[in-house]
């Protein structure tokens, strides 16, 4: 993406911006949407309405939370460690913003073809625990640290698994960079690794059970990475008030918020990008059966966000399902579950490649 | 190791199980009711806003007096000779003015007592619920259908009425006693 616009403007300082502005951008509708569908979708599956009042469906909500946000007065306690109290929310967001520097939208639409990108967004993306445990202590609040510690033991604890689970894929793959797996899985659906990656053959059909069980463990344990119900624990609201962001009001606040839903996305593309063909369409593309080229980008781009957003519905589908975990069950299923089957995942999964 | 498979079993099944119930309540339609635009069916012999039938009121108190918070005020003028109040709809002659009528429904208990003693049924639960103010003071509400003025009139109309017959009484006192007119008159 950085060439084209560099090709097209020439300007090293314009192409850079347009290269770093579009993840913000996607950021923001993310969270804007996100927030107003987390909304719906809880009242929905609660027999509700959720907002309908500003504006048509209650579309305006999150806009007008946003502009009520922009104005609440920057309230903090005295007692605070004010230097890392300050850099927490920016760490916070910085950690899952830098993930979409790495995340191919559709062939042409990435913002660094690195080739170690899959390490780089999970290293990137447990940078967040820093920001938590600042935000936490910081705050001089016993819920606050708390909060900060039980994320932070979250957080470390289903990295694990997680490590894991992508290591398999690696080994299967052979590659670390996140367009290259992409590219992989083209054409059909049936050369998404969750259905056994693009070579037919016999270990095609001995994977595919694995990769559920792969695609499974990846899932969860995302999804406690991105503290997401049932595994919330960091900010239980009957427990912990708000957990590490007690203590932070208006645009701080707001910035933990949009970590959240930027980190969803993040992680909801990169189990996409794994296991279901990143920004490959299902059933081919339309430029090609009708020869325009330039299509295919933004098809690739409207398949990727589309697979984003379902796994952002089922990450609220199960948040309004399930009840939040204790802190000895989370760690049950992390170390007792999830570990030993992807380890077991894993050595299967490097067999059946080797065959 | 069994234990430990059909535990993992169980884990995956009943989260399915629970997705499945989640999701078709997704197109269940909602139980909300859209307050202001839909409203409940009241029920029967609710209790909410009074109201108070001045034509019929014939001012006799009986419903401040029932009140247990007294935030009701009648005051009354009795009328003069030759004044037509008219009657109630159930064929009482009216007798008084009602110069005043006040009910407070910020004290107001809405314990419906004041309704049962009032001999022409005029004081009456509505079904008005919504009538929040910004200020106490427009909760007072006025019922009496006169002016100030008009009250004004009433009173001075009796007054008036009430001297003209101290005079004639003071006149009628005077005549059998024409031998010391000088005495004032002590009645
Ligand atoms: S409802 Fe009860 S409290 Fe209210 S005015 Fe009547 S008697 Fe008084
Ligand atoms: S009891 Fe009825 S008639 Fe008597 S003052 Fe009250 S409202 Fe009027």
């Amino acid at each position: 993406m950085y060439q084209y616009f560099y090709d097209l403007t020439g300007s090293v300082i314009i192409s850079t911006l347009i290269t770093a502005v579009f993840p913000l951008v996607n950021v923001l509708l993310v969270a804007l949407i996100g927030v107003y569908l987390e909304r719906k979708v809880s009242a929905w599956m609660q027999d509700r309405v959720g907002p309908n009042r500003t504006g048509p469906f209650g579309l305006f909500q999150t806009i007008a939370d946003f502009l009520k946000m922009l104005q609440k007065e920057d309230a903090t306690a005295t007692d605070i460690d004010k230097k890392l109290y300050n850099i927490a929310p920016v760490l916070v967001f910085a950690g899952s913003f830098a993930v979409y520097a790495v995340i191919p939208f559709s062939s042409k639409l990435i913002g660094s073809e690195i080739e170690v990108g899959l390490f780089y967004a999970l290293a990137v993306s447990s940078f967040v625990v820093a920001g938590i445990l600042m935000a936490g202590w910081s705050s001089n609040n016993k819920y606050s640290l708390l909060g900060a510690m039980r994320s932070a033991a979250q957080i470390v604890s289903y990295e694990i698994p997680t490590a894991l689970v992508v290591l398999a894929m690696v080994m299967f793959l052979g590659t670390l960079s996140l367009s290259k797996i992409s590219e992989m899985q083209t054409a059909y659906f049936w050369n998404w690794n969750i259905l056994g990656g693009a070579e037919f053959g016999l270990s095609k059909f001995l994977l595919i059970p694995f990769m559920l069980v792969g695609f499974i463990i990846i899932f969860i344990s995302t999804l406690a990475e991105v503290n997401r119900t049932p595994f919330d624990i960091p900010e239980a609201e009957s427990e912990l008030v708000a957990g590490y962001f007690t203590e932070y009001c208006g645009m701080k606040w707001a910035m933990f918020m949009l970590s959240e839903y930027g980190n969803m996305f993040a992680v909801s593309a990169i189990v996409s990008i794994l296991f279901f063909g990143g920004y490959q369409s299902p059933f081919g593309y339309l430029g090609n059966t009708l020869g325009i080229n330039w299509l295919i980008p933004y098809e690739q781009a409207f398949w990727f966000i589309l697979k984003g957003w379902f796994f952002i519905f089922v990450q609220m589908w199960l948040r309004w399902t399930l009840p939040r975990l204790r802190v000895d069950q989370l760690m049950t299923v992390c170390w007792k579950y999830l570990i030993p089957y992807a380890f077991v995942n894993l050595i299967i999964i490097g067999i059946i490649t080797l065959l | 190791m069994k234990e430990y498979l059909k535990n993992t079993w169980l884990g995956i099944y009943t989260i399915l199980v629970g997705m499945k119930i989640t999701f078709k309540h997704l197109f269940t339609p909602a139980v909300t009711i859209q307050y202001p635009e839909v409203k409940l069916k009241l029920p029967e012999r609710e209790r909410n806003r009074l109201y108070v039938n001045i034509d019929d009121c014939i001012g006799c108190d009986q419903c401040a007096r029932a009140c247990p918070v007294s935030c009701i005020t009648v005051d009354t003028v009795k009328s003069v000779p030759g004044e037509d109040l008219g009657t109630t709809s159930n064929g009482k002659k009216k007798a008084l003015w009602v110069t005043n009528f006040t009910i407070d429904f910020a004290k107001c208990c809405y314990c419906q007592l004041c309704v049962f003693p009032c001999p022409t049924e005029c004081i009456y639960m509505t079904d008005v619920f919504e009538f929040a103010t910004y200020e106490r003071k427009d909760l007072v509400y006025q019922f009496s259908n006169l002016s100030p003025e008009e009250a004004e009139q009433k009173k001075i109309n009796f007054a008036n009425f009430q001297a003209e017959k101290e005079k004639q009484k003071a006149a009628a006192a005077a005549v059998p006693k024409p031998e010391n007119p000088s005495q004032p008159s002590t009645n």
